[in-house]
């Protein structure tokens, strides 16, 4: 190696305490990209131990390195075509059998494994006793217990990456699967190594056994190559299902010959976790803990969030005002005051609600809680076309649909996954709140907390039946069965509930300080445009193209200033909010935006009504389109998203302002 | 005899051994990697029409229903 730089990749089941471990070696020291092609996040960092630098690589959590979902081919094709230097596999001490699964599977592939040993303080709670000794003389793989927790034991399995990667040879590991197979395993090898090239990229052997196992992207990798054809032959011969499970079989029997030498005493024990999930469970206690423990999450989220809310408004407030009486010449305090710190500030003023909302989600996710919700949510979620697994990306959307849209890539099937990206929208976020809680404070008075409310139901409701439409006509079929990990109760730790908090809240950071600011500029620019008009005033460019769309959405009840806003509201939502604030001559002050609300005679209740329900509905924020195109790569379910959004935001409001004009609310 | 039978028809408490999974190609695997050989003991914690938990050496699983006909134990 020229430049001594050692590349590490971390490999492990899912809930093994990976994150924590990485963060625990790289500290601050990261960086979160995108996997070659795929929009899997792939992050990476760095860390320079006893003088030499390392990059770790943090590999998605998978059971396996088969092919069965995106990140294990992306685990397995990085280790395969990249060789890192060292893998660590992080391994779940509480649960050997299966987590040494994936360490069987690393050994077939070439890698230098370092285990660590994670989780080890439950293990040794739970009265386990691990032969660390035995354990590496049997899998002849270094083993270093740690705590990821406590980042304890980091600096060890530190020092012994170092020592595995200055390691000159490399033994090459094996598991025998015995007569037949072994004979088949070697007719498939001999012919392999005919191609120079693939013997030098791939081990053979491991090449072979995935080709019997049926593996389609390592067939793949035969395309083009000159014994392509000598292979199809073969193994278009074989009865290959019998091959299928036979050969994890062996390997769990190879596990099971050295676990009993290795653990003395790692037998199943009725825990803690057993008795808590009798009652999280419970067929009557289940969703009544639930709803009470989701609307203790919400409770918390306002309570906590407001005085922060009120810090940043006033902050905000003020220095908008400072910004306007000090700043020379008057477009720029203009620009400024209004177009960026109006805008903008609106936006952030947002942050401690979402960042809490996530903050409590992530603490039930790392507590195993979330997983359990899943399940209880199942059957209702089977009702309307889709599973378990659909509905944590829908509660993640009450914070922001971004990062909601971003985990359902956990859901392996592609129509459940487009199905749960297209109703995510629906699950009103974050940032539709203020324009419910002005338009419902300014006309609904006492009532205003009931209007607010039904509108999640409302947006609950519309995601619902649209599921249900979507599964029966245009992605027909069964939602695919589901199979997830209930991981063991553990009691989260704030830190890592921060850490997750973080990496999905940042999303909206960005947000705000990209699209939304963009926004504001353009907004500040319509409003102001030609040169000398009253700000935000109907001769105003904001004002003509209000009067342009004014026919479209005066079925609504809406009059130009409204249709003005709901356009701007693409790019954020919560730009409703501010729009409004220019285009009735209020500005930031919302006492003076409510007052002018209610003067006008152009916005009563009804429409105000449809007005919040279209704000819920209709097309997905820039952010939003952005991140579904991003996800399903496809502009043609970008596309559809929007203009289904648009035509039901218009149907929905239409009926509301009709209905309410029969009743005799207009 | 052991009787064999759906996994979604083990009641609740019960705990029985895994004698075959029919889930076509990818499913069977994915499955067996994560625990569910031949021959390992299965309990059902939890069943919820057709819902089920179930623990497999140690690990607990939510399965639907689709996954729960798929897999075939023996009585024990
Ligand atoms: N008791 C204990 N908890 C741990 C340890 N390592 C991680 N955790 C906790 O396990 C939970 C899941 O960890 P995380 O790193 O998110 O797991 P990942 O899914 O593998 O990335 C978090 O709440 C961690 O605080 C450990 O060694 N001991």
């Amino acid at each position: 190696m020229k430049d001594k730089r050692i590349r590490v990749a971390l490999a492990g089941n899912p809930n093994v305490g990976k994150t924590t471990i990485f963060n625990a070696i790289t500290g601050a020291r990261q960086h979160v990209g995108n996997w070659p092609g795929v929009t899997v996040e792939r992050k990476s960092g760095r860390k320079v131990h006893k003088g030499i630098a390392i990059e770790v690589v943090d590999l998605p959590g998978t059971y396996s390195l088969t092919a069965y979902s995106l990140d294990e081919v992306i685990a397995r094709d990085y280790i395969v075509d990249e060789r890192p230097d060292v893998v660590v596999h992080i391994v779940d001490a509480t649960n050997l059998e299966r987590n040494l699964y994936l360490t069987t599977q690393l050994m077939e592939l070439g890698a230098k494994v370092v285990i660590a040993l994670n989780m080890s303080d439950l293990a040794d709670a739970r009265g386990d006793v691990i032969d660390l000794k035995r354990m590496e003389e049997f899998l002849e793989i270094p083993v270093i217990k740690t705590v990821g927790s406590k980042e304890f034991g980091i600096d060890e399995l530190l020092d012994e990456v170092l020592r595995e990667a200055e390691k000159g040879e490399h033994h090459e590991h094996e598991i025998g699967y015995g007569g037949e197979v072994e004979e088949e395993i070697n007719e498939l090898e001999n012919i392999l190594g005919d191609d120079e090239e693939l013997s030098k990229r791939y081990p053979l052997r491991w090449l072979s056994v995935k080709l019997l196992e049926g593996d389609k992207e390592v067939q793949k990798k035969l395309e083009g190559s000159q014994v392509e054809d000598r292979i199809k032959k073969i193994l278009d011969k074989m009865d290959k299902e019998k091959y299928e499970t036979a050969m994890v079989d062996k390997r769990y029997e190879a596990i099971n010959a050295v676990l009993p030498q290795v653990c003395s005493r790692c037998v199943e024990k009725v825990t803690a976790s057993d008795l808590i999930d009798r009652v999280l469970t419970n067929k009557y206690l289940g969703i009544p803990i639930f709803l009470a423990l989701m609307w203790g999450a919400f409770e918390l989220t306002f309570t906590f969030a407001t005085p922060f809310m009120d810090f940043i408004d006033f902050s905000f407030a003020w220095l908008a005002g400072f910004v306007s009486e000090n700043l020379e010449p008057a477009w720029l305090a203009s620009l400024i005051g209004d177009g960026i710190i109006g805008g903008v500030g609106f936006v952030l003023i947002f942050i401690p609600n979402i960042f809490i909302l996530f903050l409590m989600l992530s603490l039930l996710e790392d507590s195993g809680y979330l997983a359990r919700a899943a399940f209880i949510m199942d059957r209702l979620m089977y009702k309307i076309g889709l599973h378990g697994k659909s509905f944590i990306p829908m509660l993640m959307g009450f914070g922001c649909n971004v990062p909601a849209i971003m985990a359902t890539r956990s859901i392996e099937d592609k129509n459940d996954r487009l199905i749960t990206i297209l109703i995510n929208p629906f699950m009103s976020c974050g940032a539709r709140l203020p324009v419910y809680v002005l338009l419902a404070g300014a006309f609904f008075g006492k009532e205003a907390g009931t209007v607010v409310f039904s509108m999640y139901v409302l947006g609950m409701v519309v995601a619902i039946l649209s599921a249900k439409l979507f599964r029966t006509t245009l992605l027909k079929g069964k939602p695919a069965p589901f199979i997830m990990e209930l991981p063991p109760y553990r009691l989260p730790t704030l830190k890592t509930g921060i850490i997750h908090m973080w990496e999905r809240g940042s999303m909206y950071l960005k947000k705000a300080g990209t699209v939304i600011l963009l926004g504001a500029i353009i907004v500040w620019l319509l409003a102001s445009l030609p040169w000398g008009v009253e700000y935000g005033a109907e001769k105003s460019i904001a004002g003509m193209i209000g009067h342009v769309l004014e026919p479209l959405v005066a079925p609504l009840g809406f009059d130009w200033k409204i249709a003005v806003a709901l356009l701007f509201g693409f790019l954020a939502k919560e730009i409703v909010v501010g729009s409004m604030g220019v285009l009735y001559g209020a500005g930031e002050d919302e006492t003076a935006l409510t007052e002018s609300l209610q003067n006008d005679p152009n916005i009563y209740p009804l429409n105000s009504l449809g007005l919040m329900a279209f704000t819920l509905i209709y097309m997905p924020c820039l952010a939003t389109v952005g991140v579904i195109r991003k996800e399903t790569g496809s502009w043609k379910w970008t596309l559809f998203a929007i203009v289904y959004g648009i035509g039901l935001a218009w149907l929905i409001s239409f009926m509301i302002f009709r209905v309410g004009g029969v009743l005799g609310y207009g | 005899m052991c009787k064999v039978m759906p996994l979604i028809m083990v009641p609740e408490g019960k705990e029985c051994r895994i004698s075959d999974i029919h889930g076509g190609r990818g499913l069977t695997r994915h499955l067996t990697e994560m625990g569910f050989t031949y021959h390992a003991p299965v309990k059902v914690l939890r069943s919820e029409k057709g819902s089920l938990i179930v623990a497999v050496n140690g690990c607990k699983y939510a399965l639907s229903k689709g996954i729960a006909m798929k897999i075939m134990v023996g009585e024990c």
